[in-house]
C-alpha cells in the first residue's frame, strides 16, 4: 500500500483555501443524521465536538475522566502560540511555519505545518471570544512571551495556567452544545475497541468504568482524540489516567502508527526522588527565559550550591550555545543535562538533576517581579520539593513529557482507516521529531475548532454510507473479544501488582531507549521487553469483578497494552538509522554531539502497519517532500 | 530525621454489596517525599498482592489542576494544608504514628459510587445550564479589538481559577455549591465577552444549582477556607447581584 498524503496541489499558502473550496459539504439538513463519535476531551476532542456540535451534526463525546473538564490537557502550563505578530517583532505565518518545521528537525509534513500556522490567528481569536482570561498588558492587549527557544514573542499564556483556561473554554463550548442536544456525553467510559464496517471505522465499544458494563457505540466516523503516549515510560508529565490504549487498539485494526519512537524528553521538570513516585512534575520551561541553568565544574562537588563560587559553576547551556544559551530547543537541553549529569557533574541526593537558578533574575529585576511572573511554579516547586526556590535554585532533570509519534494521519487528518480521523497529540502530524514549545495546545485547537469540522464533512458527503447498527455482528465479536480479554487477565491471579510491571516496563526503556540510543541497549531493551510481556501473562494478579467499578482492571488493560506498544517504539527507533530532534542514536552524531539527520535515506514517515499477534510490524514510509524551505542543519551555536 | 513514617489508616470503603463503614490499614515505610496519593498507592499495591480490593480513589493530574481527586482528611477537605489539592499534600505534613481518616465527600448531589469516589456529574449539569460565552467557532474578531484592562485580566482569572474538584460543597454544612457557581458567573460577567448573558446566566445557573439537591448558602464561609485554589466569597457576592438583577430587572 502506498501512503497518500492527500496534500492539495498548488502554492503553500493557497493549499487550505483551494482544499476548502473544492470540499464537498454536507447539506446543512442532512447533518444532524450523521452521527459522529469523538473519543476524549482534551484540547482536541472537546474543540471538535463542540464545533462538529455547532454544524449541527449529532456527536458523542467520551473520556475516561469523570467529566470532560479533567483531560490531560487541563495541565499544559506555558502557553499557546500564534503568528499575530503584535510585538511587532518580525513574525508571520511564513516564520511560525519555518520554525515548527526547523524545529521539527525537517521531519514533518510542510502542507500541514502551514495550515497549522495559518490557522493558530483564529484559535486566538476565537478563545478570546470565549472570555478565556489571557493575561493582558497594561494598554489592555495580549500579553505575549518568547517561549521554548523562539526569537520572537508569539506565546500567549493565562498565568502559568494556560491549558486550564483554554480546556476550560472548550469544555464550555462543549457542555453549550449538551445543552443544545447536539452532543451527548458519555463520561468515565473507556474504549477498548474500534468497529469495522466494511473496512470503513464504524463505531466503538466501551467499558462502562463505573458499571464494568460493556458498550457498543455505532456511527458514521470516529475521531480518535485520546492524547499521547508518553506513559510507556511509567514516569512521565502525564496524567496518570493517559495511555495508548485507544490508539494501540485502532493500529490492530488496521490504521498506521507513524514516528512511534518520537518521544519528546522535556528538560525542566522535579527530579525524581524515590521508588515509589507515580508521575514527574514540570517545571514550565518559561522560567529558562530567566533562570540560567548549571552544575559544579567539578564532578561529584556536593557543596552547598551558595557555597559554589561563580569561577566553579558551569554555565554549559551558555558556554556551548552562545547564540541561543539557555534558550536552545528542549531536545538539546535535554540531552546536555543528562550528559552533565553522566560526568558526574549531577547534584542533589541522586546526582540526577542539574541547577535552574533564578538568583540573577531575582538580583536585578526583584524579587516582586519574578514572582508575579513564576509565582504559582515556585509555589509548587516548594510543594513538592520542600525547598524555597527563591533561596536555593530549584533542581531540574529531564522527563518524558509529550509525544510527536501517533496515529498515521493524511491532510485531512484521516487514519488509513476511511472514516477514521486523528486528532491532538493522538496523531503524529505537526512536529515531526522535536516539538517547540506552546504549539501542542494550538495543534490541538487547530485539529479541533478548525480542521476536523471541514474534512469529516468532506468525508461524509463523499462516501456512501448504509446505517450502521450497534447490534450488529462486527459489535458484538468486538465485544465478545474485549470480554474474553478481561476475564483472562483476571483469571491469571498471578503475584505482582500491573503497576509494578509498568514501573519495570518504563526503567526499561528510560535505560534502553531514552535520551541517547545505543543500538545494542535497544536490541537489548526489545528482549528484556518481551519477557517482562510473557511474565506479566503469567503472574499479574487483578483482583475484583468485572462487573463493577474496578481501577486495578482498568490500570491491568492499559498496562498491557504499553507492553505491546513498547515493542514497537523500540523497533522504530532501531530502524530510524539517523538521529534527528529527539531521537539521537549515538552512532549518528557530529563531533560536537549533536544530531546527525540523513536526508537522504531517512527524510520519510515511518508508518508501521500491525500484521498480527507476534509477527512483524510491517514498515511503510511516506517520503517528506521540502519545496518552500532548504534543509538545514540546526545549529543553535 | 528519620525520612520514613508509619501511619494508621482509617478508610471509608463502600460498594455495591457493602453500604460503608471505615477499615483500618496500615502504612509503613511511608517517605516524607511521598505525596498523600502516593502513600495510598503504597497502600493499595500490597492490597492487590494479596488479592484485596484496593482502596478506590479518583485522581488523574496529581498537579492539583485537574480537580479529580479529593477526600475528606481527618475532617478537612483535602486535608489540613491550606491552598492544596489531595495530591500536592506531601507525607512531610504528617508525624510518624498518625491515625488518619479518610473519607468520600459527603453531599446529597453527590452520591458515593464506590470507597471514595463519588459522582460529581451536577456540576457539570450546572455548567450546561448557562457556564460559557455563547459564540460558534469562526468569525470571532481579532483578538486586540476590544481592550481589557490588565486589572480586569486578572480578576476573571482569578475567580476561573476554579478546579470544579467539589471540595467547597464537601466543606460546606449546607453542601452549598454556591462558591463553585460563582466563580464561574463571576469570571464571565467581569469580561465583556460574558456580559451579554451575565443575567440569564446567573438566573440558570443558580435555579439549576437549587434544582439539583445542593443547599443553600449561610455564609459560613468554610468553602473559601478548604478551596485548594483559594476562590474568593467575593465572587459569591458578585454572583447575587448578577442574580438579582436578572430577578428584578
Ligand atoms: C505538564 C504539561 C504541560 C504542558 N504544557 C504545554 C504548554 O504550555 N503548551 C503546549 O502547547 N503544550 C503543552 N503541553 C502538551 C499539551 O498539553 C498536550 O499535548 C495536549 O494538551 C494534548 O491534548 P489532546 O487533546 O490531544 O489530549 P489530552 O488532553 O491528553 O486528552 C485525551 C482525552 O482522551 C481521553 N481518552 C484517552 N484514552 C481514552 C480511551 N481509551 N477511551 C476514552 N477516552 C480516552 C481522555 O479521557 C481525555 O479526555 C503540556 C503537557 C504537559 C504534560
Ligand atoms: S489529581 Fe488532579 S487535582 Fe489532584
Amino acid at each position: 500500500m502506498t501512503l497518500d498524503a492527500k496534500i492539495p496541489a498548488g502554492d503553500l499558502a493557497g493549499k487550505w483555501d483551494r482544499y476548502r473550496f473544492d470540499c464537498k459539504l454536507v447539506n446543512p439538513a442532512n447533518k444532524k443524521k450523521f452521527t459522529i463519535i469523538v473519543v476524549g476531551t482534551g484540547l482536541a476532542g472537546a474543540s471538535a465536538a463542540a464545533s462538529l456540535g455547532e454544524l449541527g451534526y449529532n456527536v458523542k463525546s467520551f473520556c475516561i475522566q469523570d467529566s470532560p473538564r479533567r483531560a490531560h490537557s487541563i495541565a499544559a502550563q506555558g502557553g499557546i502560540n500564534a503568528a499575530k505578530n503584535y510585538a511587532n517583532d518580525g513574525d508571520s505565518i511564513f516564520r511560525l511555519f519555518y520554525d515548527t518545521i526547523k524545529g521539527g528537525d525537517f521531519r514533518s509534513r510542510e502542507a500541514n505545518v502551514y495550515r497549522l500556522a495559518q490557522i493558530s490567528n483564529n484559535i486566538i481569536d476565537h478563545c478570546v471570544a470565549q472570555g478565556i482570561p489571557f493575561a493582558r498588558d497594561y494598554g489592555g492587549g495580549l500579553a505575549y512571551r518568547s517561549f521554548g527557544g523562539a526569537q520572537v514573542s508569539r506565546t500567549f499564556y493565562a498565568k502559568g495556567q494556560t491549558g486550564q483556561q483554554l480546556l476550560l473554554g472548550a469544555y464550555g463550548a462543549l457542555m453549550r452544545q449538551v445543552a443544545k442536544g447536539s452532543v451527548t456525553l458519555y463520561p468515565r467510559r473507556e474504549m477498548l475497541d474500534l468497529v469495522l464496517v466494511d473496512g470503513k471505522a464504524r463505531g466503538i465499544v466501551v467499558r462502562n468504568l463505573v458499571t464494568g458494563e460493556l458498550e457498543s457505540h455505532a456511527g458514521h466516523a470516529v475521531i480518535l482524540a485520546t492524547g499521547g503516549y508518553g506513559n510507556t515510560y511509567f514516569l512521565s508529565t502525564n496524567a496518570m489516567g493517559s495511555n495508548v490504549t485507544a490508539t494501540w487498539r485502532a493500529y490492530k485494526k488496521g490504521a498506521f502508527f507513524a514516528n512511534p519512537c518520537f518521544t519528546q524528553i522535556h528538560p525542566t521538570c522535579i527530579p525524581v526522588h524515590g521508588e515509589h513516585q507515580s508521575k514527574l512534575t514540570l517545571m514550565s520551561e518559561s522560567l529558562r527565559n530567566d533562570g540560567r541553568v548549571w552544575v559544579p565544574k567539578q564532578p561529584g562537588d556536593k557543596r552547598n550550591p551558595a557555597d559554589i563560587p561563580e569561577s566553579e559553576r558551569d554555565y554549559y547551556l551558555e558556554r556551548k550555545y552562545p547564540s541561543f544559551g539557555n534558550l536552545v530547543p528542549r531536545d538539546v537541553a535535554s540531552r546536555n543535562a543528562k550528559e552533565e549529569c553522566d560526568r558526574g557533574k549531577g547534584v542533589g541526593q541522586t546526582g540526577l538533576a542539574v541547577y535552574l537558578d533564578l538568583a540573577d533574575a531575582i538580583k536585578s529585576r526583584g524579587k516582586a517581579e519574578i514572582e508575579s511572573k513564576y509565582g504559582n511554579l515556585f509555589e509548587m516547586y516548594e510543594k513538592i520539593t520542600g525547598e524555597n526556590p527563591y533561596e536555593a535554585p530549584m533542581k531540574i532533570y529531564p522527563a518524558v513529557h509529550y509525544t510527536m509519534g501517533g496515529l498515521w494521519v493524511d491532510y485531512n487528518l484521516m487514519t488509513t482507516i476511511p472514516g477514521l480521523f486523528a486528532a491532538g497529540e493522538a496523531n503524529f502530524s505537526d512536529h515531526g521529531a522535536n516539538r517547540l514549545g506552546a504549539s501542542a495546545l494550538m495543534q490541538g485547537l487547530c485539529d479541533g475548532y478548525f480542521v476536523i469540522p471541514y474534512t469529516i464533512g468532506g468525508y461524509l458527503a463523499s462516501s456512501s454510507l448504509g446505517e450502521a447498527s450497534a447490534n450488529g455482528p462486527e459489535f458484538s465479536d468486538a465485544m465478545a473479544a474485549i470480554s474474553d480479554n478481561i476475564k483472562h487477565l483476571l483469571a491469571i491471579n498471578g503475584k505482582q501488582s500491573a503497576i509494578s510491571f509498568h514501573r519495570r516496563l518504563g526503567k526499561i526503556l528510560w535505560d534502553h531507549c531514552g535520551i541517547a540510543r545505543r543500538d545494542d541497549d535497544m536490541k537489548k531493551g526489545l528482549c528484556l521487553i518481551q519477557n517482562l510481556r510473557a511474565e506479566f501473562g503469567n503472574d499479574v494478579r487483578v483482583p475484583g469483578d468485572e462487573a463493577d467499578f474496578n481501577q486495578a482492571l482498568e490500570n491491568a488493560g492499559r498496562v498491557a497494552d504499553f507492553l505491546e506498544f513498547a515493542e514497537l517504539l523500540v523497533t522504530d527507533a532501531l530502524s530510524r538509522r539517523e538521529s534527528c530532534g529527539c531521537h539521537l542514536n549515538v552512532d549518528f552524531q557530529t563531533p560536537e554531539h549533536e544530531a546527525l539527520r540523513d536526508d537522504e535515506n531517512f527524510s520519510h514517515v515511518a508508518a508501521w502497519e500491525y500484521s498480527g499477534r507476534d509477527k512483524e510490524p510491517v514498515l511503510h514510509k511516506e517520503p517528506l517532500v521540502f519545496e518552500n524551505v532548504a534543509l538545514t542543519r540546526r545549529s543553535y551555536k | 530525621m528519620s525520612r520514613t513514617i508509619n501511619l494508621t489508616l482509617k478508610v471509608w470503603r463502600q460498594n455495591k454489596a457493602n453500604p460503608g463503614g471505615f477499615e483500618t490499614y496500615e502504612a509503613r515505610s511511608i517517605s516524607k517525599d511521598m505525596s498523600f496519593l502516593e502513600m495510598l498507592d503504597v497502600v493499595n499495591e500490597e492490597l492487590i498482592v494479596a488479592g484485596k480490593e484496593p482502596i478506590a480513589f479518583d485522581h488523574d493530574c496529581r498537579e492539583g489542576i485537574c480537580g479529580m481527586c479529593g477526600s475528606v482528611v481527618n475532617g478537612r477537605a483535602h486535608g489540613h494544608m491550606e491552598k492544596t489539592t489531595l495530591c500536592q499534600l506531601h507525607m512531610r505534613h504528617f508525624s510518624d504514628g498518625d491515625t488518619v481518616s479518610i473519607e468520600p465527600w459527603r453531599a446529597r448531589a453527590f452520591p458515593v459510587i464506590k470507597d471514595l469516589v463519588v459522582d460529581r456529574s451536577t456540576l457539570d449539569e450546572i455548567i450546561r445550564a448557562g457556564g460559557y460565552v455563547s459564540v460558534n467557532t469562526g468569525g470571532a474578531p481579532d483578538a486586540n479589538a476590544m481592550p481589557i484592562p490588565t486589572e480586569m485580566a486578572e480578576k476573571a482569572f482569578n475567580a476561573a481559577a476554579c478546579i470544579g474538584c467539589g471540595a467547597c460543597v464537601a466543606a460546606c454544612p449546607n453542601a452549598s455549591a454556591m462558591l463553585f457557581v460563582g466563580a464561574k458567573i463571576s469570571h464571565l460577567s467581569i469580561l465583556p465577552q460574558g456580559r451579554p448573558e451575565a443575567a440569564k446566566r446567573a438566573w440558570a445557573m443558580v435555579t439549576k444549582m437549587d434544582k439539583l439537591g445542593f443547599g443553600n448558602c449561610s455564609n459560613e464561609t468554610e468553602c473559601e477556607a478548604e478551596c485548594p485554589k483559594g476562590i474568593s466569597i467575593l465572587e459569591i457576592a458578585r454572583m447575587n447581584r448578577e442574580f438579582f438583577k436578572a430577578a428584578f430587572f
